[in-house]
């Protein structure tokens, strides 16, 4: 799934996205709320709070295999350049 | 904020300075009472936050409690300078042989406390300093440091008062100091200070404005007084654009994206860090902008919160531009500013590099801030470009566009 802000993109791959745990975990993490948890466990992405993502990459670290990353943060007003 | 003159003499009362047996009124039927418990002629004053009140009928002379009463009735009734009265003070009209001026205010420039006597009271003191400036003591003194009773002495003797009346005095002026000091005061003025036919002094008047910021400090005095949590007793009435920008500020809790006061220019101001505000608002009066607004911006708001302050300057009838400006910021940043900013001027519909007259606020998270200012074509300044110099560029830039 991916949701784009006006600022700020987030892309998360939909297995992960599925992963109820890893749901939870991503919802704990972000200090501005961009994540969040539907009824049945699985992400759901805040679109009104994309613009405040600070860049804090807590959603990055907390990815499930760091060497096949399923969260995304895309800067749009660098023409989507990547946060690493 | 201000205090009532009822409530100031309380203030005064309550420090051991001696004050006429008054009493407040909100209803004629309590004028009435509290003149015959005085037991003779009495003055009836409008309990108002503004002057003028004797020109504006707010102040009458009974010499019954029945007329007393009348007069309480017709002042209650009367606005003056928009102000309705919270209620009347009854005063006993006292025998003054000569009014005196005593008063401690803040001297920003010096951070000081400075008070100040007059021999010459009852009239502003400004007007004495200007026509009988040796009538007029000052000295400066620490709100930090013990008052020594010697410093009022020192000031009420430079203006010639000697004797039994300089030993009266100094007390008196010393108490005012203490009640400056201890109040948070940013004023604390007796005027007039009347000296009766025995010689005693009297507070006949007095006026006291305390530290905004210091409320929380002197919550129980304020409960005494019965100031509410919710009167800003500031010189006039917040506007509703002013409401609004407090609504914003308050709308999450980070940082700070308000304190908005309202002018009339047309150029809207989104402006902090660190008195930067002040010194900016007054850069861009020195080049002859016109400030549709001042306010604060600072401590890394949130995006939704400098997006709220912007729609609401944006917004304000007569605005043609804004001002984004800031000194160098540690604590709140760029980037997310700019994204506020910008967001607001798309969500209004604006192009953001024409609404933008200049974004000058270097510090933290700076590049990702510039790069955002790029992508919307926005002009934007580095910390090589002076305050000074950024509101000289925003004024000449909204007179090309007023033009």
């Amino acid at each position: 799934m991916r949701k784009d802000g006006t600022f700020i993109a987030v892309e998360v791959e939909d297995s992960a996205a599925a992963d109820a745990a890893f749901a939870q975990k991503l919802t704990e993490v972000c200090p501005v709320d961009i994540f969040a948890q539907e009824p049945d466990g699985s992400l759901r992405i805040v679109d009104g709070n994309l613009d405040e993502c600070v860049l804090c990459r807590l959603c990055i670290d907390a990815d499930r295999d760091p060497a096949h990353p399923a969260v995304k943060v895309l800067k749009l007003y660098d023409a989507g350049a990547l946060l690493v | 904020m201000r205090f009532f003159e009822y409530e100031a003499r309380e203030i005064v009362k309550r420090a051991g300075i001696p004050v006429t047996d008054f009493g407040f009124a909100t209803e004629p039927s309590q004028a009435r009472e509290i003149a015959q418990r005085i037991g003779g002629p009495t003055v009836v004053k409008s309990q108002v936050l503004t002057g003028g009140r004797m020109k504006a009928g707010g102040v009458k002379f009974a010499d019954t409690p029945e007329e007393a009463e009348a007069y309480a009735r017709d002042i209650l009734a009367l606005e003056i300078k928009g102000h309705m009265p919270r209620g009347v003070l009854i005063d006993p009209k006292a025998e003054v042989a000569q009014e005196y001026y005593a008063g401690v205010v803040w001297d920003g420039p010096r951070k000081q406390p400075v008070m100040i006597f007059s021999p010459v009271g009852g009239i502003d003191i400004e007007q004495v300093a200007e026509e009988q400036p040796d009538k007029v003591g000052r000295r400066h003194f620490s709100n930090i440091l013990p008052f020594s009773e010697f410093m009022a002495k020192e000031v009420i003797a430079s203006t010639g008062v000697t004797g039994g009346a300089l030993n009266k005095l100094v007390p008196i002026l010393t108490r005012l100091a203490k009640v400056f000091v201890e109040n948070d005061m940013t004023l604390a003025e007796i005027n007039p200070l009347g000296q009766l036919a025995d010689g005693s002094f009297v507070a006949l008047d007095a006026h006291m404005d305390m530290e905004n910021e210091a409320r929380g400090r002197h919550a129980k005095l304020l409960a005494d007084l019965g100031v509410g949590s919710e009167e800003t007793r500031q010189a006039r009435e917040a506007t509703p654009f002013e409401i609004a920008g407090e609504e914003v500020d308050a709308q999450d809790h980070r940082g700070v994206a308000g304190n908005v006061t309202e002018f009339d220019g047309n150029l809207g101001l989104v402006i902090g860090a660190g008195g930067g505000s002040l010194t900016l608002f007054d850069a861009v009066r020195a080049h002859g902008g016109k400030p549709a607004n001042y306010c604060e911006i600072g401590g890394n708001p949130s995006v939704a919160k400098a997006c709220g302050l912007a729609k609401l300057v944006l917004t304000k009838p007569g605005v043609d531009q804004i001002a984004v400006m800031m000194s160098i910021v540690s604590n709140t940043r760029v980037d997310i500013v700019a994204r506020g900013v910008i967001k607001a001027c798309l969500e209004l519909g604006y192009d953001p590099a024409r609404k933008i007259a200049i974004f000058r606020i270097p510090g933290a998270w700076e590049e990702e801030g510039f790069k955002i200012l790029e992508k919307y074509g926005v002009e934007y300044a580095d910390r090589s470009v002076s305050l000074n110099e950024a509101a000289r560029r925003a004024v000449e830039k909204i007179q090309g566009v007023a033009a």
